[in-house]
């Protein structure tokens, strides 16, 4: 009997062994972590990736903190980041290079009953999550909107309680245009919001908004147009009111950005141009040899990165409602993936 | 030779809570001593501030235990009045017949649906008529949050008070109708005084499960850091900051959230010990 049972465990066992490893084709597999806002897009794009070639990628959406953290640990071969790295976080680590995979933008999404458009401007958004601007029938509020009888309610803004690119994004903007919000609140991933409610997650934040009358949120372009609720225009710098658009969208990048594309986008002074917009990056270490990382590896990543930047993918990201990235952005990210060494040999010829 | 690879595997076992056990509270304590040393002990617990902008950053924890506690009182008082009834239904009134069956197997089935499904149903039904009746004018807040609570500690509460109402003896039950009391003189003098203890300490079980209760509470609450002025407004409990925070947290703010683990779980602990010592008591009498 005990017999039986010790090589039914071994077998077991054997099966699980042999299973692991019989995975491992001629093809490299390459992981990689952090942003869940370009999760839609990577997941589509990965697995494309997949089946035109030899090489897999997994991405695990742990949030953009949490995939830097893992790429200074070495344990990714690449990093998902909505927010660039600052300049004292570059210092804290190798020299890394950012690669912009596809660009967003944080809407302002609303709940007002029998009411169909919207329009704001970005002191007036700062003023309603400051807790300044109460009622829907604001001066300011009905001004932006000649059109529109807005009812006398009182205004619930609802924001995430978790940490998030998006707040970070929407924060940054903020602080660019209003004084006020930049010295009292300021921008980072989480905020002290001192009016409202807040939920998890963009889902949770559009829940909120779809079961709450008079109620106004900021939400992830990508998650609010494949939901289709209702979100306002915003003025930009122009004074243009710009319904966010992948096209409005695109246009906010179309101005000049730094060789190496680490710029905030929010309120550029374009035409066209949605002044919340974003853009998303992969980060990778400019050294590839690491974590007894080999040469094949370092050739897969950049080749993987190469194929994200390609004009067959850069189209795909409508279809998943993201905005695909301007010429200028993918020329300079194409020559910035030359100065990848392996070992300090370029590996791009 | 079985008897001793099983003697060893039992050993085994046995041992290995407890060292988990342990080794949990040492990295609580271990992750949570950063914050501590920061801002000092007292100085944490009793500070109701939660600034996270960076450079400026101050933790303290007040708002989130004064959110539990409140959650978890309230949710107390809300349950007395649908778990003692049933208690007393399937333990004393209808004892035995197939309608208290029936009554107690519906109850026990509330304790095992998944705690995601009292919270959607909470945020999908509930909050609305919380808004229509004016009792919360963001749907979403403590009051809300408790209310779902206690219908969620019911079984835990009534299924345990009912046992040890069964347990009163029957001979002072009927010595009592012997002498020509009424029925709620019974439960009154008789059952109450006997299973008062036993009662208690179900009550206490059910705080317990209260206190740590994170999905449901997160998706109701409203999730905002400050101290809650009043019940309808929103808050945050200890578990539901930890729940919302910690994807993105790191450096002092970690330190922070786990001090605050570390606080949920001696505030638990020291509840379930209390429930513990009195139905022990309550079952030697």
């Amino acid at each position: 009997m005990k017999k039986i049972y010790l090589s039914l465990i071994a077998g077991v066992f054997a099966a699980i062994v042999s299973s692991c490893g019989g995975q491992k084709s001629n093809g490299v597999e390459l992981t990689g972590a952090g942003a869940t806002f370009p999760l839609p897009f990577y997941t589509m794009s990965f697995d494309s990736y997949g089946t035109t070639g030899n090489n897999k990628v997994s991405y695990g959406g742990i949030g953009s903190g949490g995939g830097v953290r893992n790429l200074k640990d070495g344990i990714v071969d690449f990093a998902g980041s909505d927010a660039f790295l600052s300049d004292k976080e570059m210092s804290e680590m190798k020299p890394v290079v950012h690669i912009p995979t596809c660009m967003g933008a944080v809407v302002l999404a609303y709940n007002l009953p029998e009411i169909s458009a919207l329009n704001l401007s970005g002191d007036v958004i700062a003023d309603i999550f400051a807790g300044k601007i109460t009622k829907w029938n604001d001066e300011r509020l009905q001004k932006l909107n000649p059109d529109t009888k807005l009812p006398e309610k009182d205004i619930i803004p609802a924001y995430r309680s978790d940490g998030s690119g998006t707040t970070f994004v929407f924060t940054d903007y903020l602080s660019k245009v209003s004084e006020d919000w930049k010295n009292n609140f300021g921008c980072g991933k989480t905020v002290d919001f001192k009016v409202g409610q807040a939920a998890k997650g963009n889902p949770g934040v559009a829940g909120i908004i779809r079961q709450t009358p008079y109620s106004i949120g900021y939400i992830g372009s990508e998650y609010a147009f494949a939901q289709k609720i209702p979100y306002a225009s915003v003025m930009n710098v122009r004074g243009e009111l710009v319904t966010p658009s992948t096209e409005s969208i695109s246009a906010a990048a179309a101005g000049e950005i730094p060789q190496d594309t680490r710029c905030s986008i929010t309120n550029a002074n374009a035409a066209g141009a949605y002044p919340i917009s974003c853009f998303t990056w992969l980060i990778i270490y400019k050294e590839q040899n690491y974590s007894d990382r080999t040469i094949e590896q370092a050739k897969a990543t950049l080749d993987m990165l190469q194929y994200m930047l390609s004009a067959d993918v850069q189209k795909t990201t409508e279809t998943v409602h993201y905005a695909p990235l301007p010429q200028s952005a993918i020329d300079k990210s194409l020559q910035n993936l030359k100065e990848v060494t392996f070992d300090g040999q370029a590996i791009l010829k | 030779m079985q008897d001793k690879i099983f003697k060893a595997l039992l050993i085994i076992s046995a041992i290995i809570i407890p060292v988990i056990g342990v080794g949990i509270v040492f990295s609580l304590v271990n992750d949570a001593s950063g914050a501590f040393e920061h801002f000092g002990f007292w100085n944490f617990i009793f500070s109701d501030e939660w600034v996270t902008t960076a450079g400026k950053e101050k933790y303290g924890a007040l708002p989130f235990i004064t959110g539990t506690l409140l959650t978890t009182l309230l949710a107390l008082l809300m349950c007395i009045p649908f778990s003692l009834p049933v208690a007393l239904f399937t333990g004393e009134y209808f004892k035995g017949k197939k309608v208290a069956t029936i009554l107690s197997t519906v109850v026990d089935l509330l304790a095992g649906i998944p705690s995601i499904i009292y919270g959607l149903w909470g945020f999908y039904a509930l909050r609305h008529v919380f808004m229509h009746l004016n009792l919360s004018p963001q749907g979403s807040g403590i009051l809300t949050a408790a209310f779902v609570l206690a219908i969620m500690i019911v079984p835990y509460a009534a299924s345990l008070s009912a046992e040890f109402i069964k347990m009163v003896p029957s001979d002072l039950k009927e010595g009592a109708y012997a002498m020509g009391a009424t029925r709620a003189e019974v439960i009154r003098r008789v059952v109450f005084p006997m299973a008062g203890s036993g009662i208690f300490s179900a009550y206490i079980l059910a705080i317990g499960r209260a206190l740590g209760e994170t999905m449901t509470v997160t998706m109701l609450i409203g999730n905002t850091n400050q101290m809650p002025e009043t019940l309808r407004t929103t808050g945050n409990t200890m578990a539901s900051i930890i729940a919302n925070q910690f994807g993105e947290a790191d450096g002092l703010k970690l330190s922070s959230l786990i001090a605050i683990g570390l606080l949920l779980f001696l505030i638990t602990a020291i509840i379930n010990m209390i429930g513990k010592i009195l139905i022990r008591r309550a079952q030697h009498v």
